[in-house]
């Protein structure tokens, strides 16, 4: 009985907390608009959240093509078939890869920078402050934040394909001799426009989820050290599930 | 003579336009807690008034209160003639334009500079010239001498400068009422004096009144017009400072004296010291 009753506590807690999410997400979406007004805002945040993430997703993209490029291609040439590098490098970077690993590299760098950024706001009393000074911390503090990450993500995804994509060539084509034109024109043929607005559907899909669960578990921060902490934790492993389910429900939906 | 009676009392608030804010029969508590039970508060128009009382008397959730930030669960919280809880979100909003606070660690926004933090207010609400913009923050950054530090970050500022930054911020719509939580806290005395002139300087070259939450007795009574003692969620006395100090009340002799125990005990509520030493059961 006192399993059941956690359970039922738990699952309780689980959705009041999925309930003021969605409170929370329906307030930034009214506000919004107003915020939009403001556009030098939310560029500062498209450069806090996106610029400054660019070398950590540029680094990773170069890396994770390179990977692909060696398994790749030990996986094609047992087919004989390592011309096709290019292909199956591009969709599954386009379709999975990309804004996958670009979503959880983004919610460890912009996620958790958004949500201590927040909490501390909360912690020193600046939220309150703006309270006091007539300013909505929600329309003058969360709102640019969230659209500034809700935008910098699916260019973040682009940079990502495109440099994983550089370096699945500079491994194949460079290093391991297949060749250039059919490493790309297979891949020209290959690839529809679908396939590419699959991915960018997600990349926006996971840039919203990601973006409002940092700044939603920044604000609601308890305002104490280990709040702070607690709430950038929990941006990471929330923003990390959500991103891998989101991830199954489109592509179910998209194939 | 402003003295009350029994611990319960308080000077009754007078609903007078002598008074810019004023509690009437204000109850209120959190998570079950009780913070207040009754408390009757005016705050007079061009005064400084000093609350005053033990850490944990919500000194603070009375600031809250008045600035609509919480809500009473009962009574009336009355600000320039308006009672707050009936306040639309833009009438609250429009009020609390009339109100400056300067928080216990001043509270600056970290990402801007000392100026922009200032001229934060200003370019939020209203669509001024920046020459006007940057005349107006010099002004009010002169007024508490930083003018020097404008392009400072509030990291790089001491305690002292940040509070004063801070309440250059607050002064800088020119509001009616400055509301101070714990102005002198943590403060070395050259700064603490600074500040304790600022408030009083503020107040009465602007013409604004001002509510100064504190437990400095010593400092609070060199500017205070009239201070109220809160305890238990009550007012237990009301008065000028002088008066204060010959009230019968002991939690109020106390308080005024900083002695370490009394009727707020040093002691925090625990079992005989003895019987706890040789319970086995508990701990290793």
């Amino acid at each position: 009985m006192g399993l059941l009753g956690e359970m039922l506590q738990n699952t309780r807690d689980f959705l009041a907390r999925l309930g003021a999410l969605t409170r929370f997400f329906g307030q930034v979406l009214l506000q919004s608009p107003s915020a939009l007004l403001r556009p030098r805002l939310v560029v500062e945040q498209v450069y806090n959240t996106g610029a400054l993430s660019l070398v950590i997703i540029m680094t990773c993209g170069l890396f994770v093509g390179m990977v692909l490029g060696l398994q790749g291609h030990d996986l094609l040439e047992r087919f004989g078939s390592e011309e096709a590098l290019g292909t199956g490098a591009a969709l599954s970077l386009l379709k999975e890869l990309g804004p996958v690993v670009t979503a959880l590299l983004f919610a460890g760098r912009a996620g958790t920078s958004l949500a201590s950024e927040l909490g501390l706001m909360r912690a020193t009393d600046q939220l309150s402050a703006m309270e006091i000074m007539a300013v909505d911390p929600m329309r003058r503090v969360v709102v640019p934040r969230f659209l500034g990450g809700a935008i910098a993500m699916p260019l973040l995804t682009a940079i990502f394909i495109a440099i994983a994509l550089f370096g699945v060539q500079l491994v194949g084509v460079q290093f391991l001799g297949i060749d250039q034109g059919s490493f790309w024109s297979q891949m020209r043929g290959a690839v529809e426009l679908s396939d590419v607005n699959e991915g960018l559907i997600k990349g926006v899909t996971f840039g919203i989820a990601c973006s409002l669960i940092a700044v939603f578990e920044g604000y609601n921060a308890e305002p104490t050290a280990e709040g702070v902490g607690r709430a950038t934790t929990r941006t990471v492993v929330i923003s990390a599930v959500v991103t891998l389910v989101l991830d199954y429900i489109l592509t179910a939906l998209m194939l | 003579m402003n003295q009350t009676s029994k611990p319960a009392g308080g000077t009754a608030p007078t609903a007078d336009h002598r008074n810019v804010a004023a509690l009437h029969g204000v109850d209120f508590s959190i998570d079950g807690k009780v913070i207040f039970r009754g408390l009757d508060i005016a705050i007079r128009r061009g005064e400084v008034t000093a609350i005053m009382g033990p850490s944990g008397t919500g000194k603070t959730t009375l600031l809250r209160l008045i600035t609509g930030q919480l809500r009473a669960d009962t009574g009336r919280v009355v600000v320039e003639g308006r009672e707050v809880a009936t306040l639309s979100r833009p009438e609250l909003y429009a009020m609390r334009r009339r109100i400056g606070m300067l928080f216990q660690n001043g509270a600056l926004l970290t990402d801007l500079d000392v100026f922009e933090n200032v001229a934060f207010p200003l370019r939020e609400h209203a669509r001024l010239p920046e020459r006007l913009v940057r005349n107006i923050v010099l002004s009010k950054l002169h007024a508490v001498g930083l003018r020097g530090a404008a392009r400072l970050r509030p990291q790089q500022l001491s305690g002292g400068m940040a509070r004063r930054v801070a309440l250059a911020r607050a002064i800088v719509m020119d509001p009616q009422l400055l509301l101070y939580d714990e102005p002198f806290a943590g403060l070395d005395p050259i700064s603490m004096g600074v500040v304790l002139r600022l408030i009083k300087s503020l107040n009465d070259a602007l013409g604004i009144s001002s509510v100064v939450v504190t437990h400095d007795v010593r400092e609070i009574s060199q500017i205070a017009d009239s201070s109220y003692i809160l305890s238990d969620g009550q007012v237990v006395a009301s008065g000028t400072p002088a008066e204060l100090r010959e009230h019968p009340s002991a939690v109020v002799h106390q308080f005024m004296e900083g002695l370490a125990d009394g009727p707020v005990t040093f002691h925090y509520p625990a079992p005989d010291y003895p019987t706890q030493l040789l319970d086995r059961s508990e701990g290793a």
